[in-house]
């Protein structure tokens, strides 16, 4: 990577002798290196080490938003067991991730291919396509309650054209979740940026000489731009499980807060921003966050296991 | 896909045929969706304008007939958009002032100084981002509130003075990417480090440093969460939490809450607008390249 330092004097210099007896240049270096990345080095002591810590005691305690932390070993992660609103919003999330990323993984790929195009008018597509990622969420969500009213929405409107009646959508147990991941597939812009980068990266001539040889549109995209995206497709995958873990904002507000109906759209996120700030659960909220923390790290590990061989890293 | 995919196949016979064909199921598509990724935004505008006779009527009405401004009137009498609004933008200033300067300082030093720690820290630095926010949240929010800083915009700024890994990860390949020379030179006319990043590698930076100063504005304008947490005086309020507590309240009037709507949202698409070019060659320029 970027290790431009000669190694083989480096460590003759580490193993043998210690930082006093390095060259001026170095000491100055060293010291200049400290300076600069000491804003970095006393935040993430401050704000990442120092709460990662604290959370992890949290989680073995009693601790409330008033009391102070009293000691109960596994008894929160005992409690979790049994806990079935616990589970409701796990299953909740899962439901959420496993629609959502690979749909919104899709959308975006499909965008991307078409605004990749080179269409007339490419860029008024692109600002269209990417604007719902970039209005604030808070206000997106409000106008897409609007939209799913099931009487004056737009939505069942345009739904009544073909015949279909629609549901009730956020009012309607079965129906609130898809409405949810609805609302999140049309912010799909942000991935679709990613996507359309990697795909100006596959070169022309490659195109061009499958072309020749014969390989349909389908067989093109298979065979010559997949594998330029599947680093991107697998940090779309990665950022995708993480971000649905931490699903939050929409749900607050689409659902007022509640996780409604029938919590059904209670997700993790929402579960845990309730324990810690409207039961006042300090400790008990910090034991779902490292539940949380230790099924995204496996869920992650499992995607570079199954998927991550098969990445394929372009020229470079 | 697999629809675009059969309908374009058929062209393959000429290769002019080929191409049009292309273009046309190409428009075809583009704008079928542009017109439903529009639509919410024409139904959020349409709304605030319509009375509330319109906003109520069944079919649904798409253009109405009489435009009114009653909605803003009555919004922005119990939402006050422009204490909000200030509230917002302090806290994006600070914010962006502080992610900038920060994460262009620390990127300095893991990318133009030689030294033994900057690849380690670098590695630490990135793996951070993978702490999801809710492990640090509780304990965050307690230690703000034992050192007295909930009920200020202190939380939702201070954080970001200390370098922000993902734009510290930005500018750092953004400096990579600058010749060893153009300090080299200032080095043997006798200038320390502070001085070869603040005159030579900042005003060479000044589109990198565009970009993370438009991310952090977006995200500090659209935050919930944060403010949510620690703001609890309504005369502090962001725009987006005001918003929210604006839905929760006057849940059923669609009027009102389109209008406020429409005023949060029309700043965002002006600024993305005039930063269109910036911001998404910031994001292309972080890429994801292996």
């Amino acid at each position: 990577m970027t290790a431009t330092s000669a190694p083989s004097t480096r460590a003759g210099t580490r193993s043998s002798t210690r930082r006093s007896a390095r060259t001026p240049q170095q000491r100055r270096n060293f010291f200049w290196g400290l300076v600069f990345t000491s804003p970095a080095i006393i935040g993430l002591l401050w704000f990442t080490a120092y709460p990662v810590l604290v959370s992890l005691y949290y989680s073995f305690t009693s601790a409330t938003m008033m009391k102070p932390a009293e000691w109960l070993g596994l008894g929160n992660y005992e409690s979790l067991g049994s806990d079935s609103a616990f589970w409701n919003s796990l299953g909740n999330t899962l439901y959420y991730i496993v629609v959502s990323v690979p749909l919104g993984i899709a959308v975006a790929l499909f965008l991307a291919i078409l605004l990749n195009l080179n269409v007339r008018g490419q860029s008024i597509y692109r600002v269209i396509f990417y604007l719902p990622a970039i209005v604030p969420l808070v206000a997106s969500a409000v106008v897409w309650l609007y939209v799913f009213n099931p009487q004056y929405g737009v939505l069942n409107t345009v739904l009544g054209w073909f015949g279909i009646t629609g549901p009730g959508w956020l009012a309607s147990p079965e129906w609130a979740m898809p409405a949810l991941i609805i609302f999140s597939t049309w912010g799909a812009g942000n991935l679709m940026i990613i996507l359309l980068a990697g795909l100006q990266d596959v070169p022309q001539d490659l195109h061009d000489q499958a072309k020749v040889d014969g390989a349909g549109v389908f067989r093109r995209f298979r065979h010559v731009s997949l594998p330029f995206l599947s680093p991107h497709l697998l940090f779309a995958l990665v950022t995708g499980l993480i971000a649905g873990f931490q699903f939050f904002t929409p749900v607050f507000v689409l659902t007022n807060g509640t996780g409604g109906p029938a919590g059904k759209t209670l997700v993790s996120g929402l579960y845990l921003y309730q324990n810690a700030f409207q039961f006042f659960k300090v400790g008990y909220a910090s034991a779902i966050a490292w539940v949380l923390f230790i099924i995204v790290g496996l869920g992650t590990a499992l995607v570079f296991r199954l998927v991550g061989r098969r990445v394929y890293y372009g020229g470079a | 896909m697999a629809v675009a995919q059969r309908t374009a196949l058929p062209a393959q016979r000429g290769a002019g045929w080929n191409k049009l064909a292309e273009k046309i199921v190409a428009h075809a598509f583009l704008i079928v969706i542009s017109v439903i990724f529009m639509v919410p935004f024409f139904w959020m505008v349409s709304g605030s304008l319509k009375t509330g006779v319109d906003l109520n009527a069944f079919p649904v009405v798409w253009f109405p007939k009489t435009l009114t401004l009653e909605n803003y009137i009555a919004g922005l009498q119990v939402f006050p958009f422009a204490r909000y609004l200030f509230n917002t933008l302090v806290i994006c200033a600070f914010s962006m002032l502080g992610a900038a300067l920060s994460s262009s300082f620390v990127a300095y030093g893991l990318s133009r100084i030689e030294w033994r720690w900057r690849t380690p820290l670098f590695v630490v630095i990135l793996s951070t981002m993978m702490i999801p926010f809710y492990v640090t949240m509780v304990p965050l929010f307690t230690m703000f509130r034992a050192i007295g800083w909930t009920d200020t915009y202190l939380p939702l700024i201070v954080p970001h003075f200390f370098g922000v890994p993902f734009y510290i990860f930005l500018l750092r390949q953004f400096f990579l990417s600058i010749p060893r020379e153009m300090s080299e030179s200032a080095r043997m006319d006798g200038a320390n480090e502070l001085v070869i990043y603040w005159r030579i590698i900042l005003p060479l930076a000044k589109p990198a440093l565009a970009a993370v100063a438009l991310f952090q504005f977006l995200t500090s304008w659209n935050d919930l969460l944060g403010p949510l947490i620690y703001l609890s005086d309504a005369d502090s309020y962001t725009l987006s939490l005001g918003l929210t507590f604006f839905r929760s309240e006057y849940s059923s009037q669609f009027g009102p809450l389109m209008a406020a709507s429409t005023v949060v949202v029309i700043p965002v698409i002006v600024v993305f607008f005039f930063a269109q070019r910036t911001f998404i060659q910031g994001i292309t320029l972080t890429g994801v390249k292996g």
